[in-house]
């Protein structure tokens, strides 16, 4: 059985938008009245890909509301979280979908300018994406009254400098002001007060995906796919200990254990599965016991697991978990960005306990320490990084304490 | 500061345009011209002066950005990945072959400044772990074999 779907992923490597399907999904938008193509994003239940799950209609809802003649449209393509490579697969494999995406939102809230944000690492990519802009101007797919309707838009690529942060939408347009990319206090919300202090509307790369798709092949197909409270299909990063790593797409409501045996066609040398890190590195780990979750919303929302970027890095028996627990902190050691003490402090401390920890060279301090420290930065960290930067610890903590705290003196 | 640097700086300026929200992408193309992949501070001094902003202000996006560099490094740079997905897939053999191909440790650089070796957060190549940058160019799957021939080849 073929587990995989192309419903997102239908135009993958068929690169001209002449030749696929000459953009239909943005011919059909602009036969539409504006409110309708936001509906039909509704109806669809889609919610933001890059990690807050924000439903996509409902945003599109509240930019709609703002009527100034500047308006912006950015496309988040900073992926830097671990494990994530959905959004790399896109944009190298159908970027007009993803332009196409912009378009119809441009169209449906009157936006004037479109930005895509594109993490320093995957400058390898820019020659094609300003050739694929290009051909798109030539089409007058972008440009002056596009396609002959009231809609006046382009779309410029802004190349970041290697900060994961800058994934966070305020970090991102401080970057794109010229500035550190430091998280900016909310609200004012950046649909109102974006990038230089004018309404935007900042989306995933694989939400604008998502959003030509359904709109190119309507509603009530992709809610064919996918659970109740979960519909439709998801791209998926699957990687780790894997025989078959890759980014592919799935229907929610497909279980972890599938995820992993029948596309990711089991784990190494057959090594049993250890757990699973699920939405890059920012969540709690998954444990043997949780492997036939079924991957949606809801179900992972039962475990306490967010479901973050869809990255599924799996780990066998071969690894220790103190290990895995180091790269997690001195990733976020190194990303913090400075703004609060929790985090800038937090992740240092935990990375000298853990030092200790792998050693097997602790103090009875350090085993409360530990989770005092994580606690403080869960709950008092100023944003996303720093407040999900010790979930993977503390789920260790509670689950496999054994593992963490084992003497050797 | 030579005069001809100072041309092609103010050139790079000109092509942007003096606004502050120019100043990433100015820096990038700064930094490209100095061979030993850095920005000499006399260089963001000259440039705070010229965009008329506050030399902490430049200082300050330098110093924040992984791609910019206030010190000298090497003319390839070599960035192995040690995020998760390359930790659990044996990236400490890469380092320790690496180490040892180039004779230095991590964080340092070649005496003939060829190669600089340097820890990176993940770069998105997860499916080909463990996997390495180098000058921005990814490689992955790496072993023993490849990570010579690759290093063979960026040698003068
Ligand atoms: C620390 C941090 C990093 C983030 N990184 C990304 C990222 O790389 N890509 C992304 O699309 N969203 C990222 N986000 C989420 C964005 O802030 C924002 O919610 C998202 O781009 C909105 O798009 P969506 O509604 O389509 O998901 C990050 C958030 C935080 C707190
Ligand atoms: S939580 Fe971390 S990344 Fe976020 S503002 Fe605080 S220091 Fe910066
Ligand atoms: S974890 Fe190494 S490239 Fe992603």
């Amino acid at each position: 059985m073929k587990k995989t779907i192309s419903f997102i992923t239908e135009n993958f490597n068929k690169s001209s938008p002449d030749l696929v399907g000459g953009f239909q999904g943005f011919q059909r938008a602009i036969n539409m009245e504006k409110e309708d193509i936001i509906q039909e994003i509704v109806l669809s239940g889609l919610k933001g890909r890059g990690g807050a799950k924000y439903p996509t209609g409902k945003k599109l809802m509240q930019s709609a509301e703002h009527h100034d003649k500047e308006k912006y449209i950015i496309c988040n393509a900073d992926e830097g979280e671990p494990g994530t490579f959905k959004d790399r697969e896109l944009l190298l494999h159908d970027p007009y979908g993803v332009f196409e995406g912009m378009l119809i939102a441009a169209f449906a809230i009157n936006a004037s300018h479109g930005i895509l944000y594109l993490r320093e690492e995957y400058k390898y990519m820019i020659d094609d994406l300003k050739n694929a802009l290009n051909h798109m101007r030539s089409l007058n797919l972008l440009g002056d009254r596009i396609l002959k309707t009231e809609l006046s838009f382009d779309i410029s690529i802004f190349l970041g400098a290697g900060a994961y942060i800058c994934g966070e939408e305020t970090s991102l347009i401080e970057s794109m002001e010229g500035k550190p990319g430091r998280p900016r206090i909310k609200p004012p919300y950046t649909l109102e007060k974006g990038l230089f202090s004018k309404p935007t509307l900042v989306n995933n790369v694989a939400t604008f995906s998502t959003i030509s798709a359904i709109i190119r092949n309507g509603y009530e197909e992709f809610i064919k796919y996918g659970t109740v409270e979960s519909p439709g299909t998801k791209l998926i990063s699957l990687c780790g200990n894997v025989n078959k790593p890759g980014a592919y797409e799935v229907p929610f409501g497909m279980t972890i254990r599938e995820i992993i045996y029948d596309i990711g066609e089991g784990i190494r040398n057959g090594n049993s599965f250890k757990f699973a890190q699920i939405g890059g590195v920012s969540g709690p780990l998954v444990l043997p016991k949780h492997i036939d979750t079924p991957f949606s919303y809801e179900d992972l929302n039962e475990i306490g697991v967010p479901m973050g970027s869809g990255a599924i890095i799996v780990v066998d028996s071969d690894n220790d978990i103190l290990d895995y627990l180091d790269a997690v902190q001195a990733f976020f050691k190194h990303e913090s960005c400075g703004k609060c003490t929790p985090c800038r402090e937090g992740n240092r401390q935990l990375l000298n306990i853990l030092s200790r920890l792998r050693e097997g060279k602790y103090s009875q301090e350090d085993t409360i320490n530990i989770e005092k420290i994580a606690k403080t930065m869960k709950y008092a960290s100023f944003c996303g990084l720093g407040q999900s930067a010790p979930a993977a610890l503390l789920s260790a903590i509670e689950h496999c304490p054994q593992e963490i705290f084992k003497r050797r003196d | 500061m030579d005069e001809l640097l100072i041309t092609k700086i103010q050139d790079i300026i000109k092509k942007y345009g003096k606004d502050r929200e120019y100043l990433i992408p100015i820096l990038k193309k700064i930094q490209k011209l100095n061979r030993y992949n850095y920005i000499p501070q006399e260089v963001s001094q000259y440039l705070a002066k010229y965009m008329q902003l506050k030399e902490s202000e430049v200082y300050e996006v330098i110093s924040f950005y992984a791609e910019f560099s206030e010190t000298p490094r090497g003319e390839n740079i070599i960035k192995v990945c040690d995020s998760t997905v390359c930790r659990v897939n044996n990236n400490t053999e890469t380092i320790k072959l690496l180490e040892s191909l180039l004779s230095i440790k991590m964080g340092e650089t070649t005496q003939d400044k060829n190669f600089s070796l340097e820890y990176s957060p993940c770069f998105g190549a997860c499916d080909i772990s463990p996997a390495m940058r180098i000058n921005g160019k990814t490689y992955g799957n790496l072993d023993k074999k490849s990570l010579k021939e690759i290093i063979e080849s960026y040698r003068r």
